[in-house]
């Protein structure tokens, strides 16, 4: 049996909500007691409509929904065994295991170099060496080394959508996280792109574990070992891909995944 | 209700499935019917088992091009993909039903024509009422009736167990008539071929509505079989 990186028990998130004599008042309740164990090495797909808490789920995981003003979290997450709302937790170290990739490519106005290179020289890395080292390790876990080999110090901003996506991929590779978080990270590709992306991240299993939110629910059945369906902020069924898509086990699911929904 | 289009479709392709599945059973009964007519009617009913089983063979590549067309076009998932993959299975069936339906009419001009096909129209007859069940149960989505068909292999099995005592006792009675009976006794089996048929046709049905089959008391699940890939 695979063993679970990221498991969650009883997790509640309100937005906006106050708490008055240990009682959650008002507010938005956006994920309603989510329990799930999230495999290591395995590519877990998230899926449901919008709004129905996925992406609050996944920015949850490496708590960057704390940046959230008014935002309230119940429950327990724990990553590799460590409760990561405990106060001893360092964010910047769980973000370095638990790294995430956007919807929208967001390379800095910088250089290719400098942006694979950003994280580490931020963590003190200074030698060169050391450097073209993780630059070149990271854009090749990236699949996108031998495109930008020869133009590194070129402007990130001159790349295409979906090299600019794998140079973000790149970007969070390059502090060896054990997770890598993906929000609907090809939405805004053309299919070639979807295409290096989803081979990118069957690659990537080897060594990280993916968590990816995704609105292509033909892309979760490629792609993905296990899927989660989110509804209204609950988890309505996670299970093994063939299973939830050839037998959905819930009315919920088999309703939305054949596009009857509503 | 959304996916208006595809649910059209769907119901064209359960349309089809019916035609075909009426076709099917109008060529058993036809085909067994020449063993009650001579001459110019019998030869007429020949003709017509040929033209049905051409009709049936289209009919098969039309569903067939309409199941890939959903494939392609809907991507289906879950109960609609079970559904059109059924329904891909059950055509190659009900295509061989046709067959072996002009297969007996090649027969039944050397079968004598006298009281002791009885047997045999009784036969047919229990084997066009699974034929039509299975397909009803596909088209109704009707788990029970499916596997009552499953469960009514059964009794078509003993006609043919019976009717193969009675060639056995025909033939120890007066050797000559041998030759003739084994002809009957070819009709009978490809009767009991076709119960196969429509219990095969049912146990995609079966699929189609529970996700696995159940196969000699086994249950088979086909995704799970080829987990791996």
């Amino acid at each position: 049996m695979t063993a679970e990186i990221i498991t969650t028990k009883a997790l509640h998130l309100w937005y906006g909500a106050e708490s008055k004599n240990g009682a959650v008042v008002g507010g938005q309740h956006a994920l309603k007691g989510i329990d799930i164990g999230i495999p290591a090495r395995q590519i877990t797909a998230l899926i449901g409509p919008s709004g129905c808490g996925k992406s609050t789920f996944l920015k949850t995981l490496n708590r960057m929904n704390d940046l959230v003003p008014g935002v309230h979290i119940e429950g327990n997450i724990c990553f590799d065994g460590q409760d990561i709302f405990d106060k001893t937790i360092d964010i910047t170290w769980l973000r370095k295991q638990v790294g995430m990739v956007f919807q929208k490519a967001n390379p800095f106005p910088m250089s290719i170099y400098d942006n694979v290179a950003y994280g580490p020289r931020t963590h003190g890395i200074r030698s060169r060496s050391e450097l073209d080292g993780i630059v070149e390790r990271a854009l090749r876990d990236a699949a996108i080394w031998d495109e930008v080999k020869d133009r590194l110090k070129k402007s990130a901003l001159g790349l295409s959508g979906g090299q600019q996506q794998r140079l973000c991929i790149a970007r969070a590779l390059d502090n060896e996280p054990e997770v890598l978080l993906m929000d609907e990270a090809t939405s805004a590709l053309d299919p070639i792109s979807t295409a290096k992306i989803e081979d990118l991240a069957v690659a990537l299993k080897e060594k990280y574990t993916v968590v990816m939110v995704t609105h292509n629910m033909q892309q979760a059945a490629r792609v993905s070992d296990k899927t989660a369906f989110f509804l209204l902020g609950e988890l309505v069924e996670f299970g093994d891909t063939d299973q939830l898509f050839n037998m959905p086990q819930d009315k919920r699911t088999e309703e939305y995944i054949t596009g009857r929904f509503g | 209700m959304m996916r208006e289009k595809f649910q059209e479709q769907l119901e064209e392709m359960h349309r089809q499935m019916v035609v075909m599945g009426s076709l099917c059973q109008r060529a058993i009964a036809m085909a067994v019917k020449t063993l009650m007519e001579e001459g110019d009617a019998a030869e007429h009913l020949e003709d017509q088992v040929h033209i049905l089983d051409g009709e049936i063979d289209d009919m098969e590549r039309e569903i067939e091009s309409l199941c890939t067309k959903l494939l392609l076009k809907q991507q289906p998932v879950a109960s609609d993909l079970r559904r059109i993959t059924a329904a891909l299975k059950m055509v190659t069936d009900l295509e061989r039903i046709g067959d072996q339906a002009a297969d007996i009419v090649e027969l039944t001009r050397f079968i004598q024509k006298d009281d002791r096909n009885e047997l045999l129209r009784k036969m047919a007859t229990d084997v066009i009422y699974m034929v039509s069940q299975s397909v009803e149960a596909f088209v109704h989505l009707d788990l029970d009736q499916a596997r009552e068909v499953i469960a009514y292999d059964d009794v078509v099995d003993r006609w043919f167990d019976q009717i193969k005592v009675e060639i056995i006792t025909c033939i120890s009675q007066d050797r000559s008539e041998g030759e003739a009976l084994l002809d009957v006794f070819l009709v009978a089996k490809y009767l009991e071929r076709i119960g196969d048929h429509a219990t095969n046709l049912a146990e995609w049905v079966e699929y189609a509505l529970t996700g696995a089959r159940s196969k000699d008391g086994l249950w088979v699940d086909p995704v799970g079989a080829d987990k791996d890939n």
